[in-house]
């Protein structure tokens, strides 16, 4: 049966949640409508002219490959990070869950890059891989690796995935490491007593009961790919070489606020939000059916 | 209900603060900056001896971040309907500013109507001529500009048997010197910093060969890009053989490939001549500066070098008070010992003829040997329409174009023709926006 509390009052209900709709009118929607609104305009950057272009900016946008290709890349890039960040994560979870001495020094190292700045933290891994400075790049070098990602694709991927996830980490195996301690010591006991070994435990019981953290953090994985990774990309690759690391988000930045194009920036903004409200709606519809809650 | 008194409280207190900084007696001339380190200090000293020059107006430089970050903080000021009175812009900037007329105050027209003396002729030919209007008008004041040279490190050439007395002259003779190098040991005989700078943008203005159509956008919005030409192609072309051959080694699209240098890994680098200082302090080796090589097959070359840098742009205020501050501190700023002392403490050029004399007169260039390669390459010849400068719209975009399409030839994935063709393509579709933007 529904649990369901009913308001006598007629006003109360809309006075508890008016602070959160005005915080998601004030910081969502009026952003996104004039990020609408500023989609189909073609402006200069001082604003002085202004017309209305109707859907222009999106048909130039379609009609472009480059633009296309980032799709591409911004597919292949979420895909990497999420499933890369949350398996490291599972797996320094699951560790971390069964240390016994100094678990908490464990747990504090493995929080401590979410405290780093996004920027900082590109910067590091630049340091590490650079191709004429870095400290991996000599190994990788002396080891007959050709490793230089101003010039090879597939290395700059590499590159800021590697960031992207490192940086992320820290959020996930929190999560996991929370979810891992909420599962009833009982149960796991008794499948012990039955027989089952550990690999066999984690598979039975552990990773289902984790299905409604493991779903909360694809979603959140996938919208940090997405949108929050600009700003690696921007202090390690740049895009490059030619379009290899060129996000969507990272082309609304570099459109938006270094070449001051609001029209294009906003059409590819609204373009992205569409994008991931439909991969949360689906998600929600689809995949969370599956989880166990 | 609870909003709109917290917007009301905002509103009060913007107001009280504004009372409060109009009362006092001295008028504030904001400048926003994107000079960093060493150069930060010297802004401020600047700014400083100004201030302590006279007591009716204070300029306060703030740095705002990188040039991109500080055009865009005092567009979006401007648009909010409070811009700063100086902004720093990088010459990428300069179309789009131009073609912000509203938003802009002219400087020529700011000293006339403020009765400063101002001589267009004061300044190097070449810096004018870069922010001057087709009626050759200056519209923003020079400050920092730099032009492109060729640094060799000293050692490594006596090691590859080469004389650095006489350093490469020509691309040919850079091609000699590479290959020795290599065959010495070096990992990585030639970079470049700023590659669509260095060698495409000032290659064409040093081979007198067009880089876009309306003398390279200087005569107006309807300009196209044309930099696909035999001359520019041959030498990327050049350029991607090299690389191929680990002669040329590519090292980043901007500042990155210095350290290549600095670190002795990159025996030789064309890049701008406002790294000497940088250099000076970084490499543990010999070193000199050259002149940037040229074509002897092409007719005409070498013809003269553009610059690069920033200049000073000043915003149209409310409040028209504040222009005559503004007109005395340029007045100021283009001062022989302003400029002297700036080009010697930074390396960049010196913007009007009278600071080069001066320089000249201080033994400056007996002290500091190729200090003054970057104003003779600068003066080398009068400018053509293929040499003035560049001046697109939207050319944020188009150099990260030309990087793309540059970087693809290095890697071996397009021929030079194929690229340059591409990037003429894309470069005009953004050049046709810029165009529907601003008719």
């Amino acid at each position: 049966m529904e649990k369901r509390v009913v308001f006598r009052s007629s006003w109360l209900p809309y006075a508890l949640i008016a602070p959160q709709m005005a915080i998601t009118l004030v910081f969502f929607f009026w952003p996104a409508s004039q990020a609408l609104w500023q989609s189909m305009l073609l402006q200069d950057a001082f604003a002085a002219k202004t017309q209305f272009v109707w859907f222009d900016n999106f048909k130039d946008l379609f009609a472009d490959p480059r633009y296309l290709a980032s799709f591409r890349v911004t597919a292949v890039f979420s895909t990497l990070v999420t499933v890369l960040g949350l398996t490291l994560s599972l797996l320094l979870a699951a560790f971390a869950d069964r240390v016994v001495r100094f678990g908490a020094v464990y747990k504090t190292l493995l929080i401590w890059p979410y405290a780093v700045a996004t920027a900082v933290a590109a910067i590091l891994f630049v340091f590490l891989l650079n191709p004429t400075i870095g400290v991996v790049s000599l190994l990788l070098h002396a080891m007959g690796v050709d490793w230089n990602y101003l010039i090879n694709p597939t290395h700059a991927m590499i590159l800021v995935v590697i960031a992207a996830v490192w940086k992320q980490i820290s959020y996930n195996f929190l999560f996991f490491l929370a979810g891992l301690q909420a599962i009833p010591k009982s149960l796991l006991e008794a499948a012990a007593i039955d027989g089952a070994g550990p690999a066999r435990r984690f598979w039975t019981i552990v990773f289902p009961l984790l299905s409604p953290t493991t779903f909360f953090l694809v979603v959140v994985n996938i919208v940090y790919a997405f949108f929050d990774t600009f700003g690696i990309i921007d202090a390690s690759t740049s895009g490059g070489p030619v379009q290899a690391t060129t996000t969507l988000v990272f082309k609304v930045y570099q459109d938006g606020t270094q070449a001051m194009d609001l029209g294009s920036s906003a059409a590819q903004s609204v373009i992205l939000m569409a994008i991931v409200v439909t991969l949360t709606v689906v998600q929600f519809r689809f995949i969370e059916r599956k989880v166990q809650y | 209900m609870k909003i709109r008194s917290g917007a009301a409280r905002a509103a009060l207190f913007a107001a009280l603060v504004s009372v409060a900084s109009a009362a006092s007696a001295v008028t504030e001339i904001q400048w926003w900056h994107s000079m960093t380190g060493a150069l930060n200090t010297k802004v401020d000293q600047i700014a400083e001896k100004f201030n302590a020059s006279q007591s009716e107006f204070k300029v306060v430089p703030v740095f705002k971040g990188q040039y991109d970050e500080s055009m865009a903080a005092a567009i979006a000021a401007y648009r909010a309907g409070n811009p700063p009175q100086i902004v720093q812009v990088f010459e990428v900037g300069t179309a789009t500013m131009m073609a912000a007329k509203g938003a802009v105050k002219p400087v020529y027209q700011l000293m006339k109507e403020q009765h400063e003396p101002f001589d267009p002729k004061a300044f190097l030919g070449a810096v004018y001529g870069y922010y001057a209007d087709t009626h050759g008008n200056l519209i923003s004041m020079p400050f920092n500009s730099s032009t492109q040279v060729l640094y060799i490190n000293d050692d490594a050439f006596k090691k590859a048997g080469l004389d650095p007395t006489k350093p490469p002259a020509t691309w040919p003779e850079m091609h000699a010197a590479m290959e020795k190098l290599k065959a010495a040991g070096v990992s990585c005989p030639f970079t470049t910093g700023w590659q669509s700078w260095v060698q495409l943008e000032s290659f064409s203005a040093w081979h007198n060969v067009p880089f876009g159509t309306l003398e390279n956008g200087f005569g107006g919005l309807a300009t196209r890009l044309d930099f696909n030409g035999p001359v520019q192609t041959m030498h990327i072309q050049n350029l991607g053989d090299w690389a191929k051959a680990g002669l040329f080694v590519y090292k980043g699209r901007k500042d990155e490939p210095l350290a290549s240098f600095n670190s002795g890994e990159c025996a030789m680098i064309t890049t701008s001549s406002g790294s000497y200082a940088n250099i000076k302090a970084n490499a543990k080796f010999n070193w000199r500066v050259a002149t940037l090589p040229y074509y002897p097959s092409v007719k005409g070359a070498p013809q003269n070098t553009i610059i690069g840098g920033a200049t000073l742009w000043v915003l149209n205020q409310k409040d028209p008070a504040v222009y005559k501050g503004i007109a005395k501190f340029f007045t100021f700023l283009s001062s022989p010992e302003v400029q002297e002392d700036w080009h010697e403490s930074t390396g960049y050029v010196p913007i009007t003829l009278a600071a080069y004399e001066l320089a000249k007169k201080k033994g400056l260039y007996e002290q500091k040997p190729g200090f003054d390669i970057a104003i003779k390459e600068l003066t080398n010849k009068p400018p053509t329409p293929n040499s003035k400068g560049v001046r697109f719209g939207n050319f944020v975009q188009i150099r990260n174009i030309i990087d793309e399409e540059f970087e693809s030839v290095w890697s071996g994935q397009k021929t030079a023709k194929q690229a340059l063709d591409e990037a003429v393509k894309r470069g005009n579709e953004q050049l046709e926006r810029f165009q529907k933007t601003n008719q």
